[in-house]
């Protein structure tokens, strides 16, 4: 894996607007949900990045401003060191591609998986008219599907093959970076490592960089080289796949980590590893934002918000916890 | 286990006539629960497991009749009962915690009132005592500030706080099992962690015996003593969790184990089972999974292998177990 930066995304917010401004004064809330609070990632060539987090952490906002359809607020995204604009000429689209979640809603129901991707051969150029026909066998091909494929329409498959369909799509423009938002969560467990598998061939073959968006850790640990994990809006901790899952240095990845039911049985008499539920994206607390379930908050918890910081030793490891370099996570102060 | 069985289900059979023919979602399957015991019921999509687990209480879609076999709860078999006296069972004896907390519970009706509605009903509560024990109950499962949360409707509370709604109203008439329909599968994993160790914690306090259906192998790990491995509407091994997971006697339940990443085993590659799960208008002959089966011979086409009880609480359905086994002992 080379060090050379693909992707640089630099302070990028994205935020919706909830109901109405008058209600929202009413209730004393804030109207305009920040998904993406002011996020800074690279993404480096020919790497696995994961970005995981929790439900409405904005982990799959993120993703697709990546990806280029979901407008942003502010920030910028870099790709090759090139800015990209808001609105991206077909060049720049092609480059970045997405995989999204539910096969059995991504893929057009009335076109027939070889329309499918004529369509996309054709609009885009990619290979001269008279190879159509044959790339689109050689892309079914490498995703492991029949040539007969192309015949048959979206609901003729099972979902892990419409994920192959949904995959196919997705490299036809040759992309350099594949956006994989929960590319698995939606299929079996005997299915689902067909596709990781696959994924993991593509991205040896064509040299792709990946994004992969998931919330399950196993998957995760197996696939990616990096992972970002995310909380309401923010990365709170950055750093290569094995130095995160084994010397966590933020209390939430640490929480998070300990949740994961584990193949051998375990105590369940024990307490719970994160306590309560996130708060409401419309109503942050001040200062850091998960100082209301951490177990080691402190005073300036409440009142400094910590920044995304590099580890002394280790410059891939960053955090976001006044404490991550002080002491280990064990010897952190005592709740007050 | 010694003692008397509390759920004994034995050669259950379901069908559904449909336009294409009729197919058998669940085709004799046999198990049996213990006074206190967690029982895990694990499988993919389309085996059976949430079908046999609804179809204890008959909650059948109107279309599926059960065909053959028996329910036996405390020696009452629940499938000849009338609708009037299963509706004592339910809620009161067997309790059940569904998937989707917020299309289980009703949204126009006030938190509150839907736990104590059970008790009302089954125990012949007051209002004011049912009041109490629905309090009661939802500080029991933790949601804070339960006098004021009480009056809260659905919608206001989060999944996970939903999710303890359910698991509130499962308890709230003591009953001496409770059927869980992949309780955890819609929630964040922070959130799982929560809501299966107050299902432990809460079943071991009352000694109530659970049954979990889920197709995550690890929660059945951390919640279950026993499990049994589904597949095409049959169940196809059967053995205390550790027994199981860790020498599994069935291709099958061998092929789960290693298609799904381990988070303590990342190096561990992922080996998935060939071909799909077979259509059950016309299952294959012989053993369902023998097309899938790397270990399959002659004899596994010819006639269905039935589930053979080993020693100590173990069966089998794969004539070839030992084959597993050995392939295990290649892997370590």
């Amino acid at each position: 894996m080379s060090e050379q930066v693909i992707v640089e995304a630099a302070g990028i917010e994205v935020s919706f607007s909830v109901g109405s401004s008058l209600g929202a004064r009413l209730r004393h809330q804030q109207h305009v949900l920040h998904a993406v609070d002011g996020i800074d990632l690279t993404v480096r060539k020919g790497e696995a990045l994961a970005l995981v987090g929790e439900s409405g952490s904005g982990k799959s906002t993120l993703a697709r401003a990546i990806a280029g359809i979901q407008r942003t607020n502010r920030g910028q995204i870099k790709l090759d060191g090139k800015v990209l604009a808001a609105r991206r000429s077909s060049t720049d689209q092609r480059r970045i591609q997405m995989v999204f979640q539910d096969p059995y809603s991504s893929l057009n129901p009335r076109l027939t998986v070889g329309s499918i991707l004529h369509e996309l051969l054709r609009v885009h150029h990619v290979v001269p008219h008279h190879e159509v026909e044959s790339h689109t066998r050689q892309l079914l091909r490498m995703v492991g599907l029949d040539e007969d494929a192309a015949h048959a329409l979206p609901r003729q498959f099972s979902g892990g093959q419409r994920q192959r369909v949904a995959i196919a799509r997705a490299i036809a423009l040759r992309p350099e970076v594949l956006v994989a938002d929960e590319p698995v969560s939606a299929l079996d467990v005997s299915v689902q490592a067909t596709i990781l598998n696959l994924l993991r061939e593509l991205q040896n073959e064509l040299g792709l960089t990946m994004l992969f968006i998931s919330h399950n850790l196993a998957v995760v640990r197996h696939l990616c080289d990096r992972v970002a994990v995310m909380y309401l809006g923010r990365i709170i901790e950055v750093a290569p796949t094995k130095v995160l899952f084994e010397n966590p240095r933020h209390p939430y990845t640490a929480g998070l980590l300990a949740a994961i039911p584990r193949m051998t049985p375990g105590d369940e008499s024990g307490a719970p590893a994160v306590k309560g539920d996130p708060p409401s994206p419309l109503r942050l607390p001040a200062g850091c934002r998960f100082r209301t379930r951490c177990p080691i908050a402190q005073q300036i918890c409440a009142e400094e918000d910590p920044a995304l910081t590099a580890s002394g030793t280790d410059p891939d490891h960053s955090a976001a916890c006044h404490f991550a370099w002080r002491t280990s996570l064990a010897n952190a102060p005592e709740t007050v | 286990m010694s003692g008397p069985l509390q759920l004994e289900v034995s050669d259950l059979r379901v069908q559904i006539a449909g336009q294409h023919g009729v197919v058998r979602p669940i085709d004799g399957v046999s198990f049996e629960i213990a006074p206190g015991e967690a029982v895990g019921l694990v499988g993919e999509s389309g085996s059976g497991k949430s079908l046999t687990l609804r179809s204890i209480l008959g909650l059948l879609p109107p279309e599926a009749t059960v065909t053959s076999g028996k329910v036996v709860f405390n020696g009452t078999d629940l499938t000849q009962l009338s609708q009037a006296r299963l509706n004592k069972v339910r809620g009161r004896r067997i309790a059940m915690i569904f998937q989707e907390p917020m299309s289980a519970l009703n949204p126009v009706m006030r938190v509150g009132n839907q736990i104590a509605e059970g008790p009302r009903i089954h125990l012949g509560m007051s209002r004011a005592q049912s009041v109490a024990r629905a309090v009661d109950l939802m500080r029991r499962v933790g949601i804070p500030d339960p006098e004021r949360r009480f009056r809260a409707f659905p919608h206001e509370f989060s999944g996970g706080m939903r999710q303890r709604v359910m698991i509130a109203m499962a308890l709230s008439c003591d009953p001496e099992l409770i059927l869980c329909d992949e309780p955890t599968t819609a929630l964040d994993v922070t959130i799982q962690d929560q809501i299966l160790r107050l299902l432990a914690q809460l079943c071991q306090e009352s000694g109530t015996s659970l049954m979990f259906v889920t197709h995550d192998l690890p929660v059945v790990a951390q919640v279950c003593h026993k499990v049994a491995v589904m597949y095409a509407g049959r169940i196809v091994e059967r053995g205390t969790v550790s027994q199981v997971f860790s020498r599994p006697m069935h291709p099958y339940t061998l092929g789960l184990l290693r298609s799904a990443p381990d988070v303590d085993r990342p190096d561990q590659s992922l080996v998935p089972i060939p071909g799909s799960p077979p259509s059950l208008i016309a299952p294959p002959s012989g053993c369902r999974f023998h097309p899938r089966c790397k270990f399959a011979e002659e004899d596994c086409k010819v006639s269905e292998p039935p589930l053979r009880l080993l020693d100590a609480g173990r069966a089998t359905a794969c004539l070839h177990y030992e084959q597993c086994l050995d392939q295990i002992g290649a892997d370590t």
